[in-house]
């Protein structure tokens, strides 16, 4: 491993996500320390209400954390402002976004928010970004179209060229491969392979692919009701792990394949 | 990239120019075009025409265009801020609010009685009831869509503050006099001709206010089109920039109602005309677009309610409501299309 790609990220210690209420503290998972390096891939991976996404919203800073500290390069990011950490952190959220009459390009070029001036004019530095975005996603043919004109595939790779553009070091995706079919899920994933190997960019997604994960990650994470574990896909099936993520009574992993099958 | 909008942006300030002089050509009183740019330039022969012209007609061209513009924009911003098509200031109940500042001023005033009663009544008490009524009405909605996510209920909060207004109204005017009936019921009616040039310079001072607060909202307002999540990601103030944009808004849609009457439907209407011939959602054109079609449509509404060649004057409200109201129900029937 070189040096660049040993840089981490992200990195949380001893975090513990969950909800505060009256009542006290809902912990929903605790001890999490995971670290991602630089133009890594990776997919977190659990059971439906596991506490992917409240893993996310906290990753996110959405909701705070209960316990323990998030870092991105190497700096908390509590002590982030707003606009800072926009510069360090991208989102593709699950949620629509308000206004499909904007153009694909108007949507991209918002990714540039951030380094714009007051009234959101774009540089040529800016107009460059964005045409790599553009190039990257392959996307230059919807160029001029409107959001409510594309399919949900279409739309999700104008999601990611919009992160993109934002030139993060980070990009944390919110389940990108729902309501996609199986062509476009294994595309979007093998997109997200390529992005982090061209551009150098982290990418954490949480994804139910888990066999499409398996094959694209460099490293995932798993979480289970028990705790969360964090490993290359290989290391993770030699430990068993998956075999812990859903109750044996249905569907079993098969190591030897790396895909899980339904008992008969 | 802006120079397809070159067109369109040049034949709506032409339309805006045609449409003032049609608007200062037209009154009771005729007055022959030559000698209407002959008195813009200052030297006409005939006094009464003169003094019509300066001191009546072209105060009123200026609040049209005042009013359509800041209507139109105080629409536009709530339509992005509440992600909602059918946001503006009249179905949020801003107006309502501004009527019923005013109906506890006229009609109320009764109740109080005396000395207190003539100062309650003046022009600047009424102003400055309409702006609180509009305010507080905009702030309660701002804080229930705090809590209540869905838009839907926001409306529906706007539709009973409505409701309210005219619930009270009727109390009031069960006590009150015949002569303060009439005053509130003309206010309702909407006027743009009663401002004199001082008034006619704190109106526009304010709206400018509102106008710069706009302004400088613009790259917020943009973001906003991606929804709060997206625009917080992208290093959005949210706070602050929702308090910008909702003072905006009340400051515009709180004094037009306090000078002009509650008029219905240009900031509903007016932002949806202007997407459909810009096809954007991006508040750098959107912007000077409505201000351009607000003051158009105003214009053209006054001219309207002038009844040209009679000595009568319809109620401006009843001829934006008659110009508006087809424009939210074919809105509505072509949901599918239906953006902001």
């Amino acid at each position: 491993m070189t040096e660049a790609q040993q840089h981490i990220v992200l990195e949380t210690k001893n975090l513990s996500v969950g909800y505060t209420s009256k009542k006290g503290a809902n912990v929903i998972a605790n001890s999490i320390n995971i670290s991602l390096h630089k133009g890594q891939l990776v997919g977190l991976v659990g059971a439906n209400g596991i506490g992917k996404s409240t893993l996310l919203r906290t990753l996110t800073t959405v909701q705070k954390p209960l316990q323990g500290d998030i870092y991105i390069n190497s700096k908390s990011i509590m002590e982030y402002t707003t606009v800072e950490l926009a510069k360090q952190l991208s989102l593709v959220l699950t949620e629509q976004i308000a206004s499909k009459n904007l153009s694909v390009f108007e949507l991209v070029a918002l990714g540039r928010q951030p380094y714009t001036n007051w009234v959101g004019n774009l540089s040529d530095t800016d107009l460059e970004i964005i045409e790599q975005a553009f190039q990257y996603t392959n996307i230059s043919a919807l160029r001029d179209k409107k959001c409510y004109a594309l399919s949900d595939g279409q739309l999700q790779k104008v999601m990611i060229a919009r992160a993109l553009a934002q030139d993060t070091d980070l990009i944390i995706l919110d389940e990108p491969t729902t309501h996609l079919d199986m062509y476009h899920k294994a595309y979007i994933l093998k997109l997200l392979q390529k992005l982090a190997k061209e551009t150098g960019k982290t990418i954490l997604f949480s994804s139910h692919e888990i066999d499409l994960a398996i094959q694209l990650c460099d490293a995932m994470i798993v979480m289970s009701s028990t705790e969360v574990i964090s490993g290359t896909p290989c290391q993770l099936i030699s430990n068993g792990t998956f075999n812990t993520l859903f109750p044996e009574d249905l569907i079993a992993f098969d190591q030897t394949t790396g895909r899980f099958t339904v008992n008969k | 990239m802006y120079i397809k909008y070159t067109y369109p942006f040049l034949s709506l300030i032409a339309l805006l120019i045609i449409f003032f002089f049609v608007n200062i050509s037209l009154g009771s009183v005729s007055i022959p075009t030559l000698e209407i740019f002959k008195s813009l330039v200052g030297n006409i022969e005939n006094e009464s025409w003169q003094y019509i012209i300066q001191n009546y007609r072209l105060p009123k061209a200026f609040t049209a265009i005042l009013v359509g513009s800041g209507l139109g924009i105080s629409g536009l911003l709530m339509q992005t801020l509440f992600r909602n098509p059918l946001a503006g200031p009249f179905v949020l109940g801003i107006s309502s609010g501004a009527s019923l500042g005013v109906a506890l001023v006229i009609l109320g005033s009764g109740l109080f009685g005396g000395v207190f009663a003539s100062v309650l009544t003046s022009k600047w008490s009424i102003v400055v009831a309409a702006s609180l009524g509009s305010f507080l009405v905009l702030l309660a909605v701002m804080i229930v869509s705090s809590r209540v996510r869905d838009t839907m209920a926001i409306l529906i909060i706007g539709l009973m503050f409505g409701s309210i207004t005219s619930a009270v109204v009727s109390v009031l005017s069960y006590f009150s006099s015949a002569e303060e009936l009439q005053q509130y019921v003309f206010w309702g009616f909407g006027s743009l001709g009663n401002l004199s040039w001082n008034e006619l310079l704190i109106f526009f001072l304010i709206y400018t206010a509102g106008i710069v607060m706009t302004i400088s909202s613009i790259k917020g307002l943009n973001t906003l089109l991606l929804g709060e999540n997206y625009a917080k990601s992208l290093g959005l103030n949210l706070k602050q920039s929702r308090l910008i944009i909702i003072i905006a808004t009340s400051l515009l849609a709180g004094t037009i109602t306090a000078f002009a009457g509650p008029i219905a439907f240009i900031g509903l209407a007016i932002p949806h005309m202007t997407r459909q011939v810009f096809h954007t959602s991006n508040h750098k054109i959107l912007l000077p677009a409505v201000f351009l079609f607000g003051g158009i449509v105003m214009l053209i509404c006054d001219s309207i309610a002038q009844l040209p060649t009679s000595d009568y004057t319809l109620p401006i409200n009843a001829i934006t409501s008659l110009i508006g109201a087809p424009v939210v129900i074919w809105l509505l029937t072509r949901k599918r299309k239906m953006f902001f």
